[in-house]
């Protein structure tokens, strides 16, 4: 019985593959961005999360981007991290979103101010991800406030939450952490960006190993390569990511030319053995401003046509 | 011990270059552990500024003295003479100490000699690393005795976060993840179930959140005063 009306949650509960991808908003008001971006995704996935200025950059707002998409008849999940708002605010912004129908989340606690385009600003962290999830889970299930105050009306949340499975210190402590998560509430679960599949294997069979797969959907989280010079980024610049040289050098291999369609390439064979990965329930497809390929991707995975529910 | 570094000197100079009688007071405190306001320091600010003034063709009477603690009142009334003669006074004591000695002597200009940075340790000969956010409800019982408000770059209290790489912060490689820290000592102490159960919510109100803060110590208050001050 699902617990909310989402409709991400449904689709899991019904024993699909679900897909869900990503609209990041745009650096400035122009919220025609938000629509066309949801255009060339909103038949291919089940849900689009808004991300909440991502790396620490003013964006559009989550919030605002979500009630748009809501409006446009998708199903947002509005990411919310806890860098920029305390508790204030954050129960706040929970109680906005689902006045709007909103009824996913993605908690995290956010990448450090310092990588963004304001890294003089003064940070929040009043909670952290897991207490933010915490938080969700005793207002929607207990009706309550972290201060205790009761609501007329419970927010209905399906409670997201992200995990890298390849962040420091090793596996066995991402996957006590992601048990803490699901302790605290979290239902779903989009991972960080896969490129070592071994290790992503490895990591889930632990999750399996503690049974936490019947308690929480994992959403693998896949991310094409554009070109060599992003894969070489992504492995060299971006913390916690694991991109092995077995990649690197594939797309060395072809000209440059071709490697956007090689990254696409290796992303459909990475998700087709993922889908058979146990405890995989889905895919969190992040096309970082190359929503366009989406559709391929989803095709491509054998996860098109979205099923009604 | 509280950390300061000294303000450059072309920040001192604009704050007193209209005065003539300039007063450099140090501490014998925390900054002149970590060398940014002791004696020592207090004569190479006041030999500095007095080669200013001479390059300038102006005349000025620099005078450089310490205490035993700027943040104590009675060691504050031995500088009473001294105070009265300068016409601006640059202490070099922490932010604490600068405050106390303004608050002590009204009538006096008091301008800042250093900068403030954090409560920490001595690592090595002039490295000095923040330990304390002073949060005002410890949790080193929890997390191996070491402190994730301090050295988590988010202050998480379940952390790491997702961006801890090969032990160091997302923030920079200079920089440990405090959680990696936590989870190698706790591995070592057994402890890593703690890594299992959500830590609530914390009170901040305990922090510098909940406004300036003061503590009163009614069994202090009571007792004799130890070292015979002015209490």
């Amino acid at each position: 019985m699902s617990k909310t009306p989402s409709k991400l949650e449904k689709i899991i509960e019904a024993g699909h593959l679900a897909v869900t991808s990503e609209v990041g908003p745009p650096r400035s008001c122009d919220g025609h961005e938000i629509d066309h971006k949801a255009a060339l995704i909103k038949d291919y996935v089940d849900a689009v999360n808004v991300t909440d200025n991502q790396t620490s950059v003013v964006r559009l707002c989550s919030l605002a981007a979500c009630i748009k998409l809501k409006l446009l008849g998708l199903e947002p999940v509005l990411q919310m991290t806890t860098r920029d708002r305390n508790r204030i605010a954050m129960q706040s912004d929970i109680l906005g979103a689902a006045s709007f129908g909103i009824n996913n989340m993605l908690c995290l606690t956010g990448d450090h101010q310092s990588f963004g385009d304001h890294p003089n600003a003064a940070n929040v962290f009043d909670l952290d991800s897991t207490q933010l999830i915490q938080t969700i889970k005793m207002m929607r299930d207990e009706g309550k406030l972290l201060g205790g105050y009761e609501m007329a009306k419970r927010p209905e949340m399906f409670i997201g939450a992200a995990e890298n499975p390849f962040a420091g210190p090793n596996v066995a402590l991402r996957a006590a952490r992601l048990a803490k998560k699901v302790a605290a509430g979290a239902e779903f679960i989009q991972t960080q960006c896969i490129y070592n599949i071994p290790k992503f294997k490895e990591w889930m069979q632990m999750i399996v190993d503690r049974g936490l797969d019947s308690k929480v959907s994992i959403l693998a989280g896949v991310t094409p390569f554009k070109s060599l010079g992003m894969a070489r980024y992504m492995k060299n610049k971006v913390p916690g990511m694991d991109v092995p040289d077995s990649q690197i050098d594939r797309l060395k291999g072809v000209p440059k030319e071709k490697q956007a369609e090689e990254g696409i390439k290796m992303c459909i064979e990475m998700m087709q053995e993922l889908k058979e990965v146990k405890g995989v329930k889905g895919f969190h497809i992040m096309a970082i401003e190359w929503e366009e390929k989406v559709s391929e991707l989803v095709k491509g995975a054998g996860l098109y046509p979205r099923p009604q529910v | 011990m509280i950390k300061a570094t000294p303000k450059p000197l072309d920040e001192v100079i604009s704050y007193i270059k209209d005065y003539n009688k300039i007063l450099v007071a140090g501490c014998d405190g925390c900054v002149t552990v970590c060398e940014a306001g002791g004696m020592k320091e207090a004569k190479v600010l006041a030999a500095s500024l007095r080669l200013y003034f001479q390059a300038q063709g102006k005349e000025a009477e620099i005078k450089e003295t310490t205490v035993t603690r700027q943040c104590d009142k009675e060691y504050l009334d031995e500088l009473k003479d001294l105070m009265e003669s300068a016409d601006a006074v640059i202490s070099i004591a922490c932010g604490v100490g600068i405050q106390y000695l303004t608050e002590n002597y009204s009538k006096k200009i008091v301008f800042p000699g250093v900068d403030t940075h954090f409560m920490g340790a001595n690592i090595d000969r002039g490295i000095f690393e923040e330990r304390c956010a002073g949060c005002g409800q410890c949790v080193l019982a929890s997390t191996g005795g070491i402190c994730p408000i301090a050295r988590c770059s988010k202050r998480m209290l379940n952390g790491p976060c997702g961006g801890s790489d090969n032990g160091k912060c997302e923030i920079s490689k200079e920089v440990p993840c405090g959680w990696q820290l936590i989870y190698d000592r706790l591995e070592a102490l057994g402890q890593l179930d703690r890594f299992e159960t959500p830590v609530d919510p914390k009170n901040w109100a305990t922090s510098r959140d909940g406004g300036p803060r003061r503590i009163v110590r009614e069994d202090l208050r009571k007792a004799e005063p130890a070292h015979g001050g002015a209490h």
